[in-house]
């Protein structure tokens, strides 16, 4: 970290003002509706100043600590997902005239550049994933204007929610790349890095000063210890077989009679890429829109298929949920789907926890003398 | 070819959904354009048996009299598209099915019970003849309304929403009532279609749209009384607007004490 | 270039195959070129409505028209149902991976399929006929739960009656006068006259008949690799990215819908995936 600088705590609205000149709009965290979210902001006075977080499995609450920091919380409800992947978005359009003609009419990707400040190792680590599901072989058009204009600036974190696991699945809490600057926040102003050609062009615009060894050891000890608050962890970071292997435990019954099959872990996951399509017509039919939306493997739409359901029970549903978050995702991208974020935990209205279920039905035996 | 037809018919119900027609500002105008409206006493056209391409039925079916008449409209309609609660579910009224007191009741109520011609329940119209669609909703919401029409008029089934409000919550980025402020969300057990409107204003649903696919409301109802709702709130968080509905009308009863006597 | 939008196409022809099963023959308006392989997919379009995916029973595009043969079963397939030549509807393709033709070439085919006639198998049958001097044998064995679900009858008597094809059939259920047998496509296997060394077998249908089938083929000696089976999911964007057609970690959009059995083997018929 031969770049590492300082930058002072008031000085942190030069970072804003640099890319609002480079034409980026920014985003950065901001207490909103009780949660931590990423917004626009333009002045550093919304940053979420002494709050932090507390997290449990199927809670969430915000409260006030006795310091200057900006990041002293760990995540909100949602990381990159929904600024690159919308909710709903329109992907075409139709026309009939009165002769019966179809005209499609594409819709335009948007191609304005976003700057969002405050990204955490885990929301990197899943927008890399992001990349690989939706930039692959067939390019994904909306997802990949965004990404192209997107700039990052992490946050290491010196703090953890009882609901991270990031150490466990290796993608924190330290930001190692995939940023073009990355921050340790200190109570005075920041470390900052540079991790890309664009990062170090916008570093120069700032008022950096050389940083101590103290506070670069300071903030080193802060993400070790942020690292060592953590308890929940998985099993491993490769449960592909071992999950297979257990399609017929019993757990998952028990847990499908807790779950809900709401599809909220699902929607905070940062790296659940599920969408469904379809039109809305305008009254009339001379017009209809062919958008797409998020969707979930709990919904009761995703595995329909000509008449008949592959997963009509809520326990298949969470069994395609872990199978794949944690097993076949290695299949299609050579690693877990689980970044270690903790959301699925915090967000799920009934608490059931990723870790736990994972740990239960990982350790067990294998069944024997069962075909499936 | 003529215009398509519509019908819409009252029964028992508070107009509400039928509002959400007549709310649809310049959309209903463009309908008006499209249908040949044959009867809508609402809007002032009266024609009510009348053969119609379609027939949207608002009200649970709860005296005799409205019994014969479902009976007729069906026979007039080419499909017959529920409005609602009150026709989908039973509604609100169908709470006087828990108890099975209806004749107690009229006498205690009615100064002259004998003109009082109810059925012993209030039900939902699919209890009494074929419905080709339900629209959910307690009012129904206008967009709904007008895209299941559009679909019908394009001859191709409405699409079917059966998913939680949890979903269309997290697309709106609605913050979750539950999990940041301990609220008792039905959210988790109601379909979408509303646009997870109560959570956006940061109040819990109250199950308006009725009960949604694998709706687990034995773990909700657990969950709710972990936020501290003793059993005859559960009981009255199921037992409201969609209280006929099964799934909703199992998991109330099972913490309903007859005449919520922790009251 | 957006992946998601579809290409006008006009209904040039239009047949009925039973009660509920029609074909669209299919003419793209915008007379750019389209090439496919048996075995691949096109999205259609309802207008206003949605998209299905549809296998392609064409044996080539080569006269410009592609017929997509279609069951009314769910509320876009209703829908097409209704349409008459003339109209006009939405396509996108082709998609995923066909069958191995090239592969197959210089072998005998045996071509299994159950349930009501069976999309993607009739586009292999339809390649083979073009082009019979690549191909060895070809027996085509055709299960259906009742004899009265048995589409393309006529079809299935044309090509019994050419050189080198073999046409058998099973029904569950038969009718007086079913010249097949009675009971699981499976049994008929009995029947044929296998070169394990150079047979290629083509699976299409209910997952638990196809996972039987390629068991019992396998058995018999045929290697797990030289059978291949054409998977059905929800498919909604064909591309991979929607996450609707899983089936364990393939995208059964773009990594199949045809796949080579041990591909798939793991997961076949397990409830659930
Ligand atoms: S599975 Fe849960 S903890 Fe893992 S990345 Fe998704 S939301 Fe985060
Ligand atoms: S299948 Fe389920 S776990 Fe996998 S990406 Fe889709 S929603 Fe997420
Ligand atoms: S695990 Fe929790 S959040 Fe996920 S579907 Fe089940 S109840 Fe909902
Ligand atoms: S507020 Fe209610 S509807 Fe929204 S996610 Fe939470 S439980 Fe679900
Ligand atoms: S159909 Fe969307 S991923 Fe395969």
């Amino acid at each position: 970290m031969d770049d590492t600088r300082f930058l002072p705590r008031q000085a942190l609205q030069t970072l804003l003002d640099a890319l609002h000149r480079q034409g980026y709009r920014t985003l950065g965290p901001v207490v909103q509706d009780a949660v931590v979210q990423y917004l626009d902001i333009d002045s550093i006075d919304r940053l979420p100043s002494g709050w932090t977080d507390d997290q449990a499995p199927g809670r969430y609450r915000l409260s006030r600590v006795d310091s200057p920091r900006c990041f002293a919380w760990a995540t909100g409800a949602q990381a990159l997902k929904p600024h690159l992947f919308h909710a709903r978005e329109v992907l075409w359009n139709t026309r009939r005239d009165d002769a019966g003609k179809l005209v499609f009419g594409e819709q335009e990707p948007d191609v304005r550049r976003l700057a969002v400040i405050g990204v955490r190792a885990c929301d990197l680590a899943a927008l890399e994933l992001q990349d690989r599901h939706f930039l692959h072989a067939i390019k994904d058009p909306y997802y990949g204007a965004k990404r192209q204009g997107l700039f990052v600036v992490a946050v290491h974190c010196a703090y953890s929610a009882d609901t991270c696991f990031c150490a466990s699945t290796g993608d924190g809490p330290r930001a190692t790349h995939g940023f073009d600057l990355a921050l340790s926040e200190l109570d005075d102003g920041y470390l900052v890095e540079t991790g890309s050609d664009r990062g170090r062009a916008i570093a120069t615009q700032l008022p950096l000063q050389s940083a101590t060894s103290t506070q670069v050891h300071e903030a080193a000890a802060a993400i070790t210890e942020a690292a060592n608050r953590q308890f929940r962890q998985l099993p491993s970071t490769h449960l592909r077989d071992v999950l297979f292997d257990r399609l017929q435990h019993p757990r998952w019954e028990e847990v499908a009679a807790r779950c809900l099959a709401c599809g909220n872990c699902t929607s905070v996951c940062p790296t659940c890429f599920c969408h469904a399509e379809h039109d809305d017509a305008a009254l009339g039919g001379s017009t209809s829109q062919h958008l797409r939306e998020w969707d979930s493997c709990f919904s009761e739409g995703h595995a329909y298929l000509h008449g008949f359901n592959v997963r009509p029970d809520t326990h298949q549903r969470y069994r395609q949920w872990m199978t794949h978050k944690l097993g076949s995702w290695h299949d299609q991208y050579g690693r877990s789907g689980c970044v270690g974020c903790g959301r699925c935990i915090t967000w799920c209205p009934v608490g059931i926890d990723i870790t736990e279920e994972a740990n239960a039905i990982c350790t067990a035996d294998v069944p024997q003398g069962e075909s499936p | 070819m003529g215009k398509p037809s519509i019908a819409v018919h009252k029964f028992s119900s508070c107009d509400g959904c039928q509002l959400a027609f007549l709310n649809a500002g310049e959309e209903l105008l463009n309908l008006a354009e499209l249908v040949d409206i044959k009867h809508f006493l609402e809007a002032g056209v009266a024609d009510e048996y009348a053969h119609v391409d379609i027939a949207f039925v608002e009200g649970s079916i709860s005296t005799t009299d409205e019994l014969t008449r479902i009976q007729r409209v069906r026979a007039c309609s080419r499909y017959v598209v529920t409005l609602g609660a009150c026709a989908t579910a039973g509604g609100l009224q169908a709470l006087r099915n828990l108890d099975g007191s209806n004749t107690e009741w009229k006498h205690a109520i009615y100064a002259h019970p004998g003109f009082i011609h109810t059925l012993d329940q209030a039900e939902p119209v699919s209890a009494h003849i074929k419905v080709d669609f339900e629209l959910w909703g307690c009012p129904v919401n206008g967009r709904q309304v007008l895209a299941a029409v559009q679909q019908l008029l394009f001859g191709v089934a409405p699409l079917e929403q059966r998913d939680k409000v949890c979903m269309e919550c997290k697309r709106q980025h609605a913050s979750c009532v539950m999990v940041t402020a301990g609220r008792p969300c039905l959210g988790p057990v109601t379909r979408t279609g509303c646009g997870a409107l109560c959570p956006r204003f940061g109040r819990d649903c109250y199950a308006c749209f009725g009960p949604a696919g694998n709706a687990n409301t034995a773990a909700l109802s657990r969950r709710l009384e972990g936020l501290g709702l003793t059993p005859a709130d559960v009981a009255r968080r199921f037992l409201f607007i969609n209280n006929h509905a099964p799934s909703f009308n199992e998991a109330g009863k099972k913490h309903y004490r007859q005449g919520f006597s922790d009251d | 270039m957006n992946p998601y939008l579809p290409r006008e196409a006009e209904i040039v022809a239009r047949t009925e195959e039973s009660p509920n099963t029609f074909s669209l023959h299919l003419h793209l308006t915008d007379g750019a070129p389209y090439s496919f392989a048996p075995g691949q997919f096109n999205m259609l379009y309802l207008y206003g409505s949605g998209e299905v995916p549809i296998s392609i029973v064409s044996g080539s595009a080569e006269d410009g028209v592609l017929v997509h043969t279609i069951r009314a079963l769910g509320r876009i397939t209703n829908g097409l149902a209704k349409l008459q030549v003339g109209d006009r509807i939405g396509l996108r393709g082709p998609y995923g991976r066909g069958w191995p033709m090239r592969a197959a070439e210089d072998h005998d085919l045996i071509v299994v399929t159950g349930g009501l006639g069976c999309a993607p198998a009739v586009s292999i049958i339809h390649h083979v006929l073009t082009h019979r001097e690549r191909y060895g044998n070809l027996s085509i064995l055709q299960g259906v739960k009742h004899t009265d679900d048995l589409i393309w009858r006529e079809q299935y008597d044309t090509w019994a009656s050419l050189p080198g094809v073999q046409v058998l059939l099973a029904a569950d259920v038969a009718a007086p006068g079913w010249p097949g047998h009675v009971g699981l496509v499976t049994a008929l296997f009995d029947q044929l006259s296998l070169r394990t060394d150079r047979t290629i077998a083509m699976l299409c249908g209910p997952e638990m008949m196809m996972r039987a089938a390629a068991h019992d083929l396998h058995e018999r000696g045929l290697a797990a690799d030289a059978i291949h089976l054409s998977m059905e999911r929800n498919m909604q964007c064909a591309v991979g990215h929607c996450g609707h057609c899983q089936m364990g970690g393939h995208f059964v959009c773009r990594d199949g819908p045809v796949f080579a059995w041990p591909q798939v083997r793991e997961l076949l018929g397990v409830r659930g995936f």
